[in-house]
């Protein structure tokens, strides 16, 4: 049992806990905050997969950035405490089988996967540094790279018309 | 014995840990005490004088106040919230200062080879992580404001939410410069990228090519700490102490040191990004700085002394004889050549942090509050545009000089 081994499984446990608090939480401002346990989780998991950019990431644009977004918009509508309601009869018969198919076959699918190698070795091999991942973005992936930022100023766009319209 | 050889990374990191938390600690307490001083002497008054000599006893006397005081939670407040904000806001700013290199890799930890005896952690990414650490310490006061279930703290929530999101986008996008100057995230290594000099005089540092950079960071930073003239999250005049006027007691104080901790946090950052770091500002051929460190404290020890013999009475003359001899051993512990070697880079990158902390405290004492629409229109309308232009000044700039190089 080695330390990224433990860590492993500490973290997954976490973002599942997390993601189900996200659920089952009644108050909005702590569901916000299970949200920011479960990005957490997801960016030590990344660390261990060898992509410590990609985890600061995770940690700085979502944790830091959209979460509070998301905690400052809670506070500022100040919504209340979310009401207990019955299970729709169309989630009940339709959604709640189809959940357990999509588990089974992701499950399945995990199972004949290949071990892509062992996860303590992927956190003590040279990780992918900035300055590869960048080389990558900027050159073979330069037009998704372009195109997804466009379609951002696109909906930053949107967002700011929408909020002048009441003028 | 095996064991600490076997595992040399941990036990240094935890002797290093250990060290670090103690004097950062001290240093809380006894910036507390400075800005009291420094406040008081800018508005002509004396601040603390009675406990201790030059109430240098004081953060002690405050601390032990704290400790004893009454905790009080409200009735209506969240308790998970209210208790995890400020541990939260505590813990995060305390942590982003053990990603940063008090000294030069090439020195070693005593007796456990392989180690650096300066820095706790030496990351590629560590700038990248000092933000990702510190963009999590908004939750601290946001959360403070909402769970105390109570207007003045929940207007102070919503404020400091709003400035530090906006207010991170300016810092970020103000460091990218050096960042592309020097072509890394690592600390040494920016810091190294600063070495050598202009005219065989003037340092290197990223802070003249950078200075737009520079004072966009310096005027972001303080805004993300919530100091003057940015502090409209606590806002006295307006909203009772904003985020934290529900709390009483050591949470309170929590509140107070992770405040400090992230003003030491930005300082450090600008002494490594923009002012060299642990570099000296000196020439290496000016071979007498090596004895700068003793020499100051030789100084202080003087001024101590004269200050024990002329103004002093009763037991305020005792303690401040007992400083004066501390001053004076650790002088004499510094002018012995292998110590002086090795506590050069501490002590520059300390004396510019401490110039910085100092630069805090006389804007307190000099500047008045913005007001809220000013501060958000100053901060969207100004200084996001002025990063980012000088952001793509410098990238087309290295540009120029690549092409020119072929």
């Amino acid at each position: 049992m080695t330390v990224p081994f433990l860590l492993f499984f500490v973290c997954g446990a976490l973002a599942v806990v997390g993601a189900i608090l996200v659920i089952a939480a009644r108050e909005p401002v702590h569901s916000a905050l299970a949200l920011v346990l479960v990005m957490v989780a997801l960016a030590v998991l990344y660390l261990l997969l060898g992509a410590p950019f990609i985890a600061a990431v995770q940690i700085i644009v979502y944790a830091g950035a959209i979460m509070v977004l998301f905690v400052f918009v809670i506070m500022l509508l100040n919504a209340g405490v979310e009401e207990r309601t019955d299970f729709s009869s169309i989630a009940k018969y339709v959604g709640v089988p189809l959940g357990f198919v999509l588990m089974l076959w992701a499950a399945h699918w995990l199972w004949h996967s290949q071990p892509a190698g062992a996860i303590g070795t992927a956190a003590t091999t040279p990780a992918a540094s900035s300055r590869e991942l960048s080389v990558e973005l900027f050159r073979q992936y330069l037009f998704p790279f372009e195109a997804t930022s466009i379609l951002i100023l696109i909906a930053i766009l949107g967002a700011l018309v929408l909020a002048k319209r009441e003028e | 014995m095996e064991f600490i050889s076997q595992h040399s990374v941990l036990v240094a990191s935890i002797i290093k840990i250990a060290v670090l938390l103690l004097i950062v600690m001290t240093a809380l307490a006894y910036l507390s005490w400075a800005e009291r001083k420094i406040i008081a002497h800018i508005q002509s008054r004396w601040g603390p004088y009675y406990v201790g000599a030059h109430g240098l006893l004081q953060p002690l006397a405050d601390g032990l106040k704290f400790l004893f005081k009454e905790d009080l939670t409200p009735p209506t407040a969240d308790r998970l919230a209210y208790l995890l904000a400020p541990f939260l806001a505590f813990s995060l700013a305390v942590t982003a200062i053990a990603l940063i290199p008090f000294g030069p890799p090439s020195v070693p930890f005593p007796f456990l080879p392989g180690q650096q005896a300066f820095s706790v952690t030496d990351l590629s990414l560590g700038l990248l992580v000092v933000f990702a650490i510190t963009s999590m310490g908004v939750y601290g006061v946001v959360l403070a404001g909402w769970s105390s279930n109570s207007k003045y703290p929940l207007l102070g929530g919503l404020r400091s939410s709003a400035q530090m999101v906006s207010y991170e986008v300016s810092l970020t996008m103000s460091v990218v410069g050096v960042v592309l100057m020097a072509g890394t995230l690592n600390f040494n290594e920016i810091i190294s990228n600063q070495r050598g000099y202009w005219f065989h005089l003037i340092p290197r540092w990223h802070v003249f090519p950078q200075i737009v950079g520079f004072l966009c960071y310096l005027i972001a930073a303080i805004a993300e700490t919530n100091r003057i003239p940015f502090d409209l999250p606590e806002g006295e005049t307006e909203l009772v102490g904003g985020f934290h006027t529900e709390y009483s007691s050591f949470k309170f104080a929590m509140f107070f040191m992770a405040e400090y901790g992230n003003m030491i946090t930005v300082s450090c950052l600008a002494t490594i990004l923009f002012f060299g770091g642990w570099l000296s500002p000196f020439p290496d051929r000016w071979t007498w700085q090596v004895y700068l460190p003793g020499a100051s404290l030789v100084l202080l020890g003087l001024y101590c002394a004269y200050d024990t013999v002329t103004t002093m009475r009763g037991i305020a003359r005792i303690q401040l004889t007992v400083v004066t001899l501390l001053c004076l051993g650790a002088a004499l512990l510094c002018l012995l050549p292998p110590v002086a070697a090795v506590i050069q880079g501490p002590f520059w990158i300390t004396t510019k942090i401490l110039l910085f902390l100092f630069f805090y405290m006389w804007l307190r004492g000099t500047l008045p509050r913005f007001r809220y629409d000013q501060l958000m229109s100053f901060g969207w309308k100004l200084l996001l545009p002025v990063s980012l232009a000088n952001l793509v000044v410098t990238a087309a700039w290295l540009m120029w000089g690549w092409m020119r190089q072929g």
